[in-house]
């Protein structure tokens, strides 16, 4: 990967030295289909309007997405079906050539990489997960695993002790010699995982990886899909249309609307300032005492609170609310150093849980 | 059309949406209305003029003369021939014994019963087992093995030549754009052209004899193997190729490790289509020179030895549902994890098969029966079945000739003196209007354009003869396979027992279903007539129980909360909906018949298949390549009018 690091001089060298560059960044990202979308793009100046599109016949899968992913963060896509989240995580992968926009991964030009680059780059930096698990149905269990690696020329024991290995870790062991279609959905979203991780890519791409399950299955499916990412930490891009998903696996959401991206932020952020309408009609429903910390909802200052015992700004509400409402006054809220930052009333918290509150600072007096 | 033309330019949008809502019966009014005015129409538009015929097949004899000797293609072609010669020679000469099997002696056939039942069991189980050995032990009691021998031969050489050539089309087409949309039409004409058109050409090219046959064949076969290559790598799932492409796999390999191998299915039924079709085929290129059943059957045949005749067909018949249901077994074979078991049980069925082959050799060394079946012991029925036609013309003589006098004289005589009445005109405008406002005005360019061909090739009479002969089997066949498609799809086991039989029917070389008629009825239109009926009223069938089976419950299950009685259900509501389906359905009939016909030309008709077959002993290409495409296109006519009836109706329905 060095080489490919080295073949392309990073539009942010400055980043890399501060140590704050992004795994991957793209920049005003288009997709357009159509007859002649390059064209278009250039006719209305690099930014056609919807109803330029609608007018020639243009489908905007994608239109001028900026988004950054930092090392080891999970960034989640969310929007529903033809929002252009799966057209967007397939310009950032190269599985779609975008129309417009430039995309750096690593600091480096992706879109200029060729085809032999491009092939490199995803033998050893890019796995990727499908939602239809996308499994090879005449290859067993171990013969997909191994997949990636025969495909790049690892000899045929090394290949064979990696995919074990993998095999064992996504909890398969003893189905090696299986065919696809003689495992259930979820293990053969296992295959499909293991699959993915077999040549150790830094950036991790999920495509509604457990859309096509069973509640009860996604359910197991996501914490296995944790229990990995607490051991190997990748860079990923989750793509759902499940929020309760989104709101459990990430650590930052995009929700896309048209494929645009309409609000970037924590769960945290999307609920209590949502950007849009639509946003704010997504995340209406949000069991907010779970996802809200008392900073968010507390009335900040030093005010001298009576209420006894400090909770920690950190905390979530729902671990902090029987106490509260059980209380009379307002309790103090301190930070992790035990200093006062404020404090966090009954009538706060209700509102926040049960009402239209719209966070701290806000109308809620 | 052409009033409309002339319509006032400002309400001809208007006038022209109106005429393409109300097109289908626009084009059947202007066609009564040229029907009324018969009498009054100019004579060149009622049959037309001998002066208009293009000299289409002087052209071509010409083309093909400055092909073979100016550019020298003879001596490339005399080196396929030669080719394909040597390969046939060698397997044949394996099976049979000869100078090119390695000096080997011929086959034992105990050795082939075991094999056909060693590679039936691996691929499904006793029963296979039994019907693949069970057809090759029957070769070889009632004395067809020799004949048969010859014709797997010519199957073994042919089939993996056009599975491999097909394959090879079907990834160029894959590949590239441009091979796919100028391989596209091609396939069409080539899937519609009657057999025989496939045996002229290379008469011309290659000569007559097994190789030609082989090479007939070989070109007929291949068409579907391209169609089903192409359909399979096209329908391998995106997220599959994503996922490989995500893997880094470079194109080969892509194409290689991950697309070819997930297109198996596909690929393997176009196989299966390969085998029917060559075995087909096979029986048909007698008529040229391939010896072996084909042409077994074709003297008995034309020697109307029916019984001999039945026993031969019979041969093929076995021959065919065997091979179709092996390479069926085959193609759904799919792969199962096992425990791990010691090797020998791994590999029984390999184990067994060398067995065999080193058993029934040293047999064969000391027990000169093994090898060849001795000649005493063969059966025969074929005086039984003699015995049964002379009985039947000795006892049914006379109500036979009446109901075949009362057809002829009455139905089809009649009814071919009105095809041949309508004219040219009339038809193109019909056909034409039809094409117009199902599809638009390509179709209609289309569909005016084949016809035309028709008119100007010179063959219009005779091509209204054969349209007359596949209009009569058409009705009889939809008389027959509606309701009993009908009966068949209302009962589940009724369903799966005629799924099995249109199956197996669909098999047969449609040769085959000649003997039977002309069992009963002699040499005639009639004859022909049901001879087509019994072949085609297959797809009518199926297509018709398909669709019916595939209305969707809850449609079904809302017609009962409604209160529908059966009839109700069925005509209000099944039948509707089932409708695109069964003109598919119906679609095939028509192509199915045409086929028929022609190949029924050599018991005696006056059609495009009666020239065919003079073309055919004069090796006439140029004439017999014009009337290949005046079938062609008769059938592409049809073809496209009801496909894009259908298509639009599904779209309609919601259902496409």
């Amino acid at each position: 990967m060095d080489s490919f690091k080295g073949a392309y001089p990073s539009a942010h060298a400055a980043d890399v030295e501060s140590g704050t560059q992004p795994k991957i960044a793209c920049r005003q990202v288009w997709k357009l289909f159509g007859p002649d979308p390059a064209g278009f793009m250039a006719r209305h100046g690099g930014n056609p309007s919807a109803e330029d599109c609608a007018r020639e016949g243009y489908i905007s899968a994608v239109r001028d997405v900026s988004l950054e992913v930092a090392a080891g963060e999970i960034l989640i896509v969310m929007g529903l079906s033809g929002s252009g989240k799966s057209t967007l995580v397939r310009c950032l992968s190269r599985l779609i050539e975008p129309t417009a926009g430039e995309i750096d991964v690593d600091g480096v030009d992706l879109l200029g990489a060729g085809p032999r680059e491009l092939i490199e780059l995803r033998r050893h930096k890019m796995g990727m997960v499908f939602q239809n698990f996308a499994l090879l149905p005449h290859r067993t269990v171990l013969e997909n695993v191994a997949f990636p690696l025969e495909v790049q020329g690892v000899d045929k024991k090394s290949r064979r002790q990696r995919a074990l290995e993998i095999v064992e870790l996504v909890g398969l062991k003893g189905r090696e010699n299986y065919y696809p279609r003689e495992l259930s959905g979820g293990q053969q979203q296992r295959v499909g995982i293991a699959r993915s991780l077999a040549v150790e890519p830094d950036i991790w791409f999920l495509d509604e990886p457990f859309s096509a399950l069973d509640p009860l299955i996604r359910r197991e499916m996501q914490d296995e899909f944790l229990r990995l990412q607490s051991m190997l930490h990748k860079t990923i891009v989750f793509i759902t249309h499940d929020f309760d998903e989104a709101l459990r696996l990430g650590d930052r959401i995009a929700i896309m609307y048209h494929g645009v991206v309409d609000q970037l932020g924590t769960a945290e952020e999307l609920v209590l300032n949502p950007a849009t309408d639509y946003v704010a009609e997504f995340t209406r429903e949000v069991p907010r005492a779970n996802l809200l910390s008392v900073a968010s909802v507390m009335q900040p200052g030093e005010s001298a609170a009576t209420g006894g015992e400090p909770v920690r700004a950190s905390q979530r509400i729902s671990e902090v609310a029987p106490r509260v409402l059980a209380g009379d006054g307002p309790v103090p809220v301190v930070d992790d150093q035990a200093h006062p930052v404020g404090v966090l009333t009954r009538e706060r918290v209700l509102d926040m849980v049960f009402g239209q509150g719209r966070g701290a600072g806000g109308d809620a007096g | 059309m052409a009033t409309l033309a002339e319509a006032p330019a400002p309400q001809s949008v208007s006038a022209l949406d109106f005429a393409r809502r109300h097109g289908a019966s626009l084009a059947v009014g202007l066609f009564l209305l040229l029907l009324l005015l018969h009498g009054l129409l100019p004579a060149w538009s009622l049959v037309p003029p001998e002066a208009w015929a293009l000299p289409f097949a002087t052209w071509i004899n010409s083309f093909v003369v400055f092909l073979q000797e100016d550019l020298g293609l003879v001596v490339v072609t005399r080196g396929i021939a030669d080719a394909v010669q040597f390969l046939l020679d060698i397997v044949r000469n394996l099976l049979t014994g000869g100078r090119r099997g390695f000096g080997l002696q011929a086959v034992p056939w105990v050795m082939l019963v075991a094999l056909a039942l060693i590679w039936g069991h691996y691929l499904k189980g006793w029963r296979l087992a039994a019907l693949a050995g069970g057809t090759v032990f029957y070769l070889a009691l009632f004395g067809q093995w020799r004949n048969a021998m010859l014709t797997l031969s010519m199957v073994f050489v042919t089939v993996p030549l056009a599975v491999l050539l097909g394959f090879g089309l079907g990834i160029l087409a894959f590949k590239s754009r441009r091979a796919e949309q100028a391989l596209n039409p091609l396939l069409n004409i080539m899937q519609s052209l009657p057999h025989f058109a496939y045996l002229i050409p290379v008469v011309v090219f290659f000569g007559v004899g097994q190789h030609a046959g082989a090479l007939a064949t070989m070109i007929f076969a291949t068409p579907p193997m391209v169609r089903m290559t192409l359909l399979g790598l096209k329908g391998v799932p995106e997220n599959v190729v994503e996922a490989g492409i995500m893997a880094g796999c470079t194109r080969a390999q892509l194409l290689l490790t991950v697309q070819v191998p997930a297109a198996r299915n596909a690929i393997m039924v176009g196989v299966n289509q390969v085998i029917m079709q060559c075995l087909a085929m096979v029986v048909i290129a007698s008529f040229i020179g391939a010896s072996g059943l084909g042409y077994d059957l074709l003297l008995k045949l034309q020697s109307l030895r029916i019984g001999q005749a039945l026993e031969t067909g019979i041969a093929v018949v076995l021959i065919a549902i065997a091979l179709d249901r092996l390479s069926q077994a085959w193609a759904e074979k799919q792969p199962l994890h096992r425990e791990r078991r010691p090797w020998w049980q791994e590999h029984i069925h390999l184990l067994l098969a060398v067995v065999a082959v080193v058993g029934s050799l040293v047999l064969a060394h000391f027990l000169p029966e093994a090898r060849r079946f001795p000649r005493g012991l063969t059966l025969t029925t074929a005086p039984l079945w003699d015995g049964l036609v002379d009985w039947i013309t000795l006892n049914l003589f006379d109500a036979l000739q009446v109901v075949r006098g009362f057809m002829l004289v009455e139905v089809l005589i009649p009814l071919r003196d009105v095809f041949l009445w309508l004219p040219w005109v009339a038809v193109v405008i019909f056909a034409g209007g039809l094409a117009w406002s199902f599809g638009g005005l390509r179709a209609a360019a289309t569909v005016a354009g084949f016809l035309l061909f028709i008119v100007l090739s010179g063959w219009w009479e005779r091509a209204m003869i054969t349209s007359y002969m596949v209009f009569s089997a058409l009705v009889i066949c939809v008389l027959i396979g509606i309701p009993v498609g009908i009966w068949a799809a209302s009962r589940e086991w009724r369903f799966k027992t005629m799924q099995v039989m249109c199956d197996t029917f669909q098999t047969f070389p449609s040769f085959i279903y000649l003997i039977p008629v002309i069992m009963l009825f002699q040499v005639s239109d009639l004859t022909v007539i049901l001879a087509v009926v019994i072949y085609s009223v297959i797809p009518s069938i199926r297509y018709t129980m398909i669709g019916l089976r595939a209305v969707p419950s809850q449609i079904v299950e809302a017609g009962l909360t409604s209160g529908c009685t059966p009839l109700q259900m069925l005509w209000k509501i099944k039948l509707p909906l089932a409708l695109p389906t069964i003109m598919v359905g119906i679609n095939q009939t028509i192509l199915f018949s045409l086929f028929m016909v022609i190949i029924a030309a050599f018991i005696g008709t006056r059609d495009l298949g009666q020239e065919m077959m003079r073309a055919l002993s004069a090796s006439d290409t140029g004439k017999g390549l014009v009337l290949g495409f005046c079938v062609a296109f008769l059938g592409l006519t049809a073809d496209r009018i009801i496909g894009d009836w259908s298509a639009r109706r599904k779209r309609q329905l919601g259902l496409a």
